[in-house]
């Protein structure tokens, strides 16, 4: 394995207006690893993880990806944006494109491809996620498991070298979660370095290397899975995980 | 997830980076965020702070406010030595009442007064939501009736005042609010006919009439109403000018007004209709009890959007020669001493109309945006 | 709706007997036929009263009904004439088709310059940035508040308001004066016609060319391109073949001479004025429609589209204008219909529409009825056409989604 990270957050703090949303994140995902987000709503993981591709921009620290600091500098935006997949929790697929069209729109317009290769290689894809029998049809045609792993294989055409992934199964119903996870733990099993916001915590278990809790902005406890859960160490996330298991 | 972990503004334990908050913090983002945006805040900047200064100049600094008075009336030569550098606003303080009320006997101009702020007044206990009830009819029902009353006088020592007289801003409101109150049982009728499945022939003469009248400009009407509507009417019946504009004024909105209507109808869910026949109501009572109370409310912001530009299309009738707001204005404006003060009557009189409209205006989009977070809840 | 055509359980119902009419009250079918019969009625007695007067007031007047009078010499005079017209020869027909093509050269370009001023000013209202953000705003709540007429005047004074011709504004070699706007034209020459023709066959060969190309991509996976060689038989081609025929370029520019100009062509103070007035006015609601069309777009689309990695002007062209064309064309519509109708002010101003030159002719030969039959015919035809044009590009775009 590489030694440089494949991302690192150093010192990170982030504002909106007064209020203090990101508190002297600091995280460090090596190549290939899998790192999990939990923590209660309003703890800040999902505007950590989007300053990761800069949907958000941070204040203060540094954001390196992939060797590039996260700068204003267009340029690094573009590279970055280019080697991060991003899956959202309202899967956010283009209505108006088929399926297809969805998965090729950034290769051809973004890496240049030529429509037959970005063809063959969404279908590709599209069979990864068990899909590939919908490509002509339009998003709205498909239920919301389906259309999550749509969204899944439109970010790994881009062939990126990490995925995040924001809460991609909470908008869904009990049995389509399932096939959501099948595909992250498919995708896990390539080698491919995630970072996951979910409060599932059977997939956290089953792929992740590390588990990190966020509580108003701060990374408060990080460790291997099984440990974490099984030894809180502090009490807030003992609290918070007495509230998840009470929910299911 | 609970909210319990994370409740509570945070305290504040390191202050946000400067420059990100406060007053340098909002120029930034707003109006300094890029090089592009910059460019384009000082480009516009410098601008409106020209337009701005050239305005200011013009309207106040080097302005006319009086004029001598010549012999011949009031004598606007020094207007006409500032060549425009300085807007002469003493033709407003010669042509104001005139402006405003028309034609109507100089002494009297105190009833069409009291008619404006009769309407005003109307206006404002219609916008308050805890007047709308039943009572809000007879209210403007027994207030146009007052209106009509003063403006025509001639009871007690009231001087008589025939129709042909009237002008100016009563005008315009008359035929707006008239218009508005007449069309409203037709545009209902005709909305509910538009949408009556069992009655075919009803329907084609519903839409007939929605998509004619649409589909031609106003003033073809006004054409009509005063070239056409004394060829329909039996020998030595001539209705006066004022009320055959008011008639066509009445044909064209009822058709815009019962789009309104059928669109707050459609909106209506259809359990509604449903269950109120399913409680043995006959048509009329359904449609009275049930489905129009709630389909009225529904369209009340779009019905005052609808009102704006009838009050607004009134304004049209200058080109019959009917003696509203905008005809004063022009026919002042003929009067020799003035010709070449346009702008400044112009000025006036859009100003008048924006005071309307954007009251009106934003009255109802504050109303959508209520009843969108009452219908949200 | 149009799934429970398919539904077998009512077909069933459909097809289930229906009940005998019984002629009675409490038939609704009864009740049906009765009212109607009412309105049918009603409605007959009303037009049958107002005909009967009116034959009786034309015969008083001796006014005969018919169009005979439009083959009749007009003697109309008729400043601005999109097709040459001779006042002292030509008929009423012919003036009134002069009215109407300056109501279309009115409305058509006041169609085209509203909806790109209106399309910046939606986009303008949008923006993240602050002043441009409120101008905008300040721009539509001002406008849509002041009647159209008040500002059609408005302008027409301003217009009125230059210099006489000897002092007129000069840019360029354009003049701007009273008399109207002096602009150069080129003077037309057999090159140009045969360069116009090449561009019209320039597009049929797009056309063509562009359907090969998708059936193309349909069937082996690669597109040809086709903006370059659209771009090439539209525009290079009618500049080719300009430039074999010699390139001529004769320009004929406006100049001053005594007190009036000589050469060049002429925008009228009305046609400017109300062009003017139209397209303002019209843009402020456009630009609403734009705004809520941009916005109906949710946030989450341009965020995917930027964590794929795509510029903002691709985003905004390739995923958000698809989107927000949907629900920015039908009321599109009725605005383009608004401004037509409106251009019907031009009467005020002085620019000889068609509601201007009918209005004229029924003064001259008191056919009251037939004029404004005209009138409304016009505008119903301009209203149906534009109506249904945009019904089938609408019918298009929602295609697209499913
Ligand atoms: N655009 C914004 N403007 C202002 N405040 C925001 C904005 N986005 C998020 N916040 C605030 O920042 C805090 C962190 O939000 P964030 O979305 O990161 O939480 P989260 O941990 O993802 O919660 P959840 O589990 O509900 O998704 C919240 O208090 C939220 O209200
Ligand atoms: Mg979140």
């Amino acid at each position: 394995m590489d030694e440089t990270p494949a991302i690192l957050l150093e010192q990170v703090n982030k504002w909106y207006g007064s209020m203090h949303v990101l508190r002297d994140v600091s995280l460090s995902v090596a190549q290939g690893e899998r790192v999990v987000v939990c923590g209660p709503s309003g703890s800040g993981k999902s505007t950590m993880i989007r300053c990761i591709n800069r949907l958000e921009e941070h204040q203060q620290g540094r954001i390196v990806v992939d060797g590039t600091e996260l700068t204003d500098d267009l340029r690094a935006l573009d590279a970055i944006r280019r080697e991060v997949g991003m899956v959202f929790q309202s899967f956010n697929l283009f209505p108006h494109l088929t399926i297809l069209e969805n998965c090729t729109l950034a290769p051809i317009q973004v890496r240049k491809m030529k429509r037959v290769e970005a063809e063959e290689l969404a279908m590709e894809y599209l069979r990864r996620v068990r899909i590939p029998e919908q490509a002509k049809k339009y998003p709205g045609q498909l239920s919301g498991g389906q259309q999550q792993r749509v969204a899944i294989a439109r970010a790994l055409c881009m062939r990126p070298k990490i995925m995040l992934f924001d809460e991609p199964t909470s908008a869904l119903d009990p049995e389509m979660i399932k096939e959501v996870l099948d595909t992250m733990v498919g995708l896990a099993e390539t080698g491919m370095t995630m970072v996951c916001v979910t409060h599932e915590m059977g997939f956290a278990r089953q792929v992740a290397n590390r588990v990190v809790f966020m509580d108003r902005g701060e990374i408060v406890e990080s460790g291997e899975p099984n440990a974490l859960f099984e030894n809180p160490q502090t009490d807030r996330l003992r609290l918070f995980l007495s509230q998840i298991l009470r929910g299911h | 997830m609970s909210i319990a972990l994370s409740s509570g503004a945070t305290p504040a334990r390191e202050r946000p980076p400067l420059g990100t908050t406060g007053p340098v913090g909002w120029l930034r983002a707003n109006l300094f965020g890029s090089w592009w945006s910059t460019a384009l805040t000082l480009a516009l900047g410098y601008v409106v702070v020209r337009f701005l200064w050239g305005f200011i100049d013009w309207a106040l600094i080097r302005a006319v406010w009086t004029v001598p008075m010549g012999p011949h009336g009031p004598d606007a030569t020094i207007c006409r030595q500032m060549k425009g550098a300085g807007a002469c606003w003493a033709v407003i303080g010669d042509k104001w009442r005139f402006i405003l009320f028309g034609q109507y006997p100089y002494n009297e101009q105190w009833r069409p007064g009291i008619c404006v702020a009769l309407f005003i007044a109307l206006y404002a206990a219609s916008a308050n939501r805890a007047f709308w009830r039943r009572e809000l009819l007879y209210l403007w029902l027994g207030t146009l009736a007052v209106i009509f009353a003063l403006m025509w006088g001639g009871f007690g020592p009231l001087q008589f005042v025939p129709d042909d007289q009237w002008g100016g801003l009563p005008i315009t409101l008359i035929l707006a609010t008239f218009g508005l109150v007449a069309a409203f049982p037709l545009a209902i009728l005709v909305a509910l006919g538009r949408r009556s499945k069992e009655l075919p022939v009803v329907r084609i003469l519903c839409v007939v009439y929605v998509e004619l009248i649409r589909g031609v400009p106003l003033i073809s009407l006004l054409f009509m109403a005063s070239v056409l509507f004394p060829l329909f009417m039996p020998e030595g019946l001539n209705p006066d000018k004022l009320l055959r504009a008011q008639v066509a004024i009445i044909l064209f909105a009822g058709a815009y007004l019962a789009e309104v209507v059928r669109a707050g109808l459609q909106a209506l869910p259809k359990g509604q209709s449903e269950a109120a026949e399913a409680l043995g109501l006959s048509y009329w009572r359904k449609t009275r009890l049930i489905i129009l109370p709630q389909a009225l409310r529904l369209v009340i912001p779009p019905l005052v959007n609808t009102f704006i530009g009838f009050f607004k299309d009134t304004s049209l009738v200058l080109i019959i020669g009917i003696y509203d707001l905008l005809t004063a204005g022009k026919v002042a404006l003929a009067d020799p001493a003035w010709t070449g003060f346009a702008a400044e009557v112009y000025l006036v009189l859009a100003a008048i109309y924006f005071m309307f409209c954007f009251a009106m205006s934003r009255y109802s989009h504050g109303l959508e945006l209520r009843l969108a977070a009452a219908r949200g809840r | 709706m149009s799934h429970a055509a398919g539904d077998p359980r009512l077909i069933g119902a459909q097809q289930a007997p229906r009940k005998p009419w019984r002629l009675s009250w409490s038939d609704p079918r009864t009740r049906n036929v009765v009212w109607q019969v009412v309105v049918i009625g009603a409605v007959g007695a009303v037009l049958w009263y107002l005909i009967g007067n009116t034959n009786r007031n034309l015969a008083a007047r001796h006014i005969a009904t018919g169009f005979g009078f439009l083959g009749r010499t007009a003697g109309i005079p008729i400043g601005e004439q999109p097709i040459p017209y001779n006042s002292a020869t030509d008929t009423f027909a012919k003036a009134l088709l002069e009215g109407i093509l300056n109501t279309l050269k009115v409305a058509v370009v006041g169609i085209i310059l509203a909806t790109i001023w209106g399309t910046l000013i939606g986009i303008g209202r949008t923006s993240r940035n602050w002043l441009v953000a409120r101008l905008t705003a300040i721009y539509v709540e001002t406008l849509r508040d002041i009647p159209v007429l008040l500002q059609l005047l408005f302008w027409y004074t301003l217009l009125q308001g230059l210099p006489a011709p000897r002092q007129a504004m000069r840019l360029g070699s354009i003049f701007l004066s009273n008399r109207g706007i002096k602009i150069p034209v080129l003077v037309w020459s057999g090159a140009y016609s045969w360069a116009v023709l090449g561009g019209v066959l320039g597009i049929g060969l797009t056309v063509v060319w562009a359907r090969w190309a998708k059936r193309r991509r349909d069937e082996t996976g690669s597109a040809p391109p086709v903006w370059p060689v659209a771009l090439g038989l539209i525009i290079g081609l009618p500049v080719l073949i300009w430039a074999l025929l010699g390139a001529p370029h004769v320009v004929d520019a406006p100049a001053l001479h005594g007190f009036n100009f000589v050469g060049g062509a002429t925008i009228t103070p009305e046609y400017a004025a109300l062009l003017l007035g139209l397209s303002i006015y019209t843009a402020a609601y456009i630009a609403e429609i734009v705004r809520s069309g941009i916005q109906s777009v949710p946030h989450g689309q341009w965020e995917a589209a930027g964590a794929l990695g795509l510029r903002r002007g691709t985003v905004l062209r390739m995923v958000v204008l698809p989107q927000a064309l949907r629900v920015i064309i039908p009321p599109m519509t009725s605005q383009y219909l608004n401004l037509t109708k409106n251009s019907s002010l031009a009467v005020a101003i002085g620019y000889q529409d068609i509601v201007s030159i009918a209005n004229t002719t029924l003064n001259q030969t008191g056919q009251a009825i037939e004029g404004i039959a005209i009138i409304m015919a016009v505008y119903l035809v301009i209203s149906l056409s534009i109506s249904l044009f945009m019904n089938w590009y609408n019918a298009r775009m929602a295609l697209v989604e499913r």
